[in-house]
């Protein structure tokens, strides 16, 4: 009997009490942000998982603008240190190493995320500690937290330019397809109303799980719909699938062109620029984007991690948050949250894509749409741009037929 | 032994900083699951790839009334309001009520496996096929999830729960109380385990899962005591779903589907399913690893903790609570040498 009683408590007794000494022996003081010669910044990213070969990049270019900071002597005189930490592409996971950055590494800020689903999971993160996130992916929006910069586009700034693009091309009827989450339900549901306001139809809706590679089933659909053009909201992998399934029932870009919102060079290099030139993409910038600040960038990234290697949207975004911040602590002199929002307030840095003001009022970034072509060799050419950068709206209050969606 | 886990897990909120805590706290949640897999595989042979479907159910029913007293009476929850859903589903208003909520934690889970237990065990599929078709469930039920944005949140899940009732869960002292929840919880889910083992039933489950043929000539029922031991362990995930929601604050698929459901079983794996407390270690301790390693080493951390299953598989196949067992019976051994009549071995078939 004693034998038979001991031996689990003795294994259950042996891990618990490893994990609590290892607890208390992993939480060493940390010297705070700002003290000491360096000042830690968090990374948090997918670099395990589905979201892993997306987010990678993003991580990549976020490392390089702090590299270059940190060349250029650092910010308020110390180096920049980044904490790397792995958000799994599990969304409770990114809460956890949100929390683990700010409470035991003391960063000063964090870069992070790609999904709607880990902004969500790490929007409360941010809100109860008082610390900063930036999220460098255009999104849903719909969203404005105090304690999180979006320097990705928001709905205004993205899908409602593809959607004018459309209209000026004289395409009435638009099927939409999409993933099954949050960002390509809520901008269609976005993209209904501007329809029914301006006298677009809407002739199909079709959405597939995350993941999902048999398109057979929706391209017969979009087949027999026979749309002017299909608005395209699928995500990773799965636009794999379906431009090889366009492809292989003999739909042309020229008889029912695809606008993607999350197709960028990256992905246009997955898909084969054999299976999508001649689509649409619609984007705020292109590794193509004309400009001296872009040259730079490019040919920077391109010397840290291969020739071959391409730069794209959220890439970029994710390299401009990292800059704005590095802008804003200089302005405050300080590394202190508050003290930062509020310097960061109209801040404009010249970027690879433009111009890039912070607005202060939703701490989102005015962003100039560009609608690109994909073209064969994989770049993209832009077609179309807004001629401006695009006061964000997150919420649609400028748009009257937008009223009711939020 | 026994004293020294219960002290320092009691004065764990003393010894660890909050972030800490909440993480522990996140473990045991684990550990409730594993003593119902416990139950399940170890001692009755049921390989249950889908815990997550009833860690969900409980964790939903938990978090659906979270999110209504958090949003106020007549308001809805955040994530149906950017759903674009405009009155509160059918579904979820008697979830306003707590005690219907408390009661649906359980009764969710256990109704469930009640239903699939009895429509499977009765026709006798068990081994391999009952394997796939519990994780077959755990995919089906994500998609479900997912596809149902407006009714639960979609691929997000439940974001963003602050208050568990009345207890403020961004202060550390809210934390703290939650955390005593879940190891009160984990206690009573400890003893009535090893209650049931000890039981008539539990001596028919290890009689059914070494020989379900001959409990069947014996005048017994193989289906009925499977049945109920999953409906346990399936209420078991349910109570560490709900209790999982006040301390990480989300609840989403992404915890839910075949590859948390087989972390949780893979966990029990490791301590070693035929020992309670090795399930109860093993879970801990497979999330301390997954935690400890990827803090380490962002880039890699999923090939190690991939490498330590592996070799936990190879050279101790019944867990680390059985390596330490036979450790344990062999100094025993050599201290007293003339050998004793050797002890009678936990070993299944």
């Amino acid at each position: 009997m004693s034998r038979g009683l001991r031996s689990p408590f003795v294994a259950l007794g042996l891990a618990v009490a490893l994990a609590v000494t290892a607890g208390c022996v992993g939480e060493a003081p940390s010297g705070g942000a700002a003290s000491g010669d360096t000042i830690k910044v968090g990374v948090l990213h997918s670099l395990s998982g589905t979201m892993a070969i997306s987010e990678v990049t993003v991580r990549d270019a976020e490392l390089l603008a702090i590299e270059e900071i940190n060349a250029a002597g650092g910010v308020l005189g110390k180096k920049l240190e980044p904490v790397v930490e792995d958000g799994a592409s599990d969304w409770p996971t990114f809460a956890e190493k949100a929390q683990k950055l700010i409470s035991q590494d003391r960063v000063a800020t964090v870069f992070g995320g790609w999904t709607s689903a880990s902004r969500k999971a790490m929007l409360p993160v941010f809100e109860r500690n008082r610390a900063l996130l930036w999220y460098p992916v255009q999104y849903e929006g719909l969203e404005s937290s105090p304690y999180i910069f979006y320097t990705g586009a928001t709905t205004n700034q993205q899908i409602v330019p593809g959607l004018d693009y459309l209209r000026e091309q004289g395409k009435k009827k638009v099927f939409l397809v999409g993933s099954d989450y949050v960002f390509p339900r809520t901008a269609n549901k976005i993209i209904k109303a501007y329809a029914a306001a301006n006298g677009m139809e809407i002739v199909g809706e079709e959405y597939t799980p995350l993941g999902h590679t048999e398109y057979s089933t929706v391209v017969n659909k979009l087949g027999q719909a026979r749309p002017d053009a299909v608005f395209n909201t699928l995500n990773g992998d799965s636009n794999v699938a379906f431009f090889k399934a366009l492809r292989g029932a003999g739909i042309t870009a020229d008889a029912m062109p695809t606008v993607s919102v999350s197709v960028a060079e990256e992905e246009v290099a997955g898909i084969g620029p054999d299976n999508i030139a001649g689509h649409l993409v619609a984007w705020n910038y292109y590794q193509t984007t004309p400009g001296a600040a872009n040259q730079t960038f490019v040919a920077a990234f391109k010397a840290r991690y291969g020739a071959n290697k391409v730069t794209s949207d959220p890439m970029e975004a994710g390299y401009n948050a990292v800059k704005l911040w590095a802008a804003a602590v200089a302005k405050a002199g300080t590394t202190e949250t508050e003290a930062v929002k509020a310097a960061a307030k109209g801040i404009a840095l010249d970027l690879p894509e433009g111009t890039v003001t912070i607005d202060g009022e939703n701490q989102h970034v005015f962003k100039t749409a560009r609608i690109g072509l994909v073209q064969p060799d994989g770049q993209i050419r832009e077609v179309w741009n807004s001629g401006q950068p695009i006061k964000p709206d997150p919420y649609l209050k400028g748009y009257s037929w937008a009223t009711g969606l939020s | 032994m026994f004293l020294v886990v219960a002290l320092l897990l009691l004065a764990a909120p003393a010894l660890l900083p909050a972030f800490r805590l909440e993480l522990l706290a996140k473990w045991l949640c684990y550990a409730i699951v594993a003593v119902g897999i416990h139950l399940a595989w170890g001692r009755g042979g049921m390989l249950t790839l889908g815990q997550g479907v009833f860690f969900g159910l409980g964790g939903y029913a938990m978090g659906m009334h979270l999110k209504l007293a958090d949003a106020g009476p007549g308001a809805l929850p955040d994530f149906m309001v950017w759903s674009g859903v405009e009155t509160l589903p059918a579904l979820w208003a008697p979830f306003r009520d707590p005690v219907f909520a408390l009661a649906m934690v359980v009764v969710l889970p256990t109704v469930t496996a009640l239903l699939l237990g009895t429509l499977v065990f009765r026709q006798r599929v068990r081994g391999a096929y009952f394997a796939v078709l519990s994780q077959a469930l755990a995919a089906a039920f994500v998609i479900l999830l997912v596809g149902q944005q407006g009714l639960t949140g979609g691929t997000n899940g439940l974001t963003n729960v602050r208050y568990f009732f009345g207890l403020d869960l961004y202060d550390p002292a809210g934390k703290r109380i939650v955390y005593y929840l879940v190891l009160g919880a984990l206690l009573a889910v400890f003893l009535a385990a090893w209650q049931l083992s000890r039981s008539r039933l539990g001596r028919l489950l290890v009689a059914v899962r070494d020989g379900e043929d001959r409990v069947r000539f014996l005048g017994y029922d193989p289906a009925v005591v499977k049945t109920l031991v999953y409906a346990v362990s399936a209420a078991m995930a349910g109570i560490a779903g709900a209790l999982f929601v006040p301390v990480v604050g989300i609840l989403g698929p992404a915890d839910l589907g075949v590859v948390p459901s087989l972390e949780m079983l893979v966990a029990v794996a490791i301590g070693g399913r035929f020992s309670l407390g090795g399930a109860i270690g093993g879970a801990v301790l497979y999330h301390y690893a997954s935690t400890g390693l990827s803090e380490t080493f962002p880039s890699a951390w999923t090939y190690l903790q991939g490498a330590l299953f592996i070799a936990v598989m190879l050279w101790a196949p019944r867990g680390l609570a059985g390596l330490l067992a036979s450790g344990l019976s062999l100094l025993r051994r050599r201290r007293a040498s003339p050998p004793a009549a050797p002890a009678p071995e936990e070993v299944p078939a």
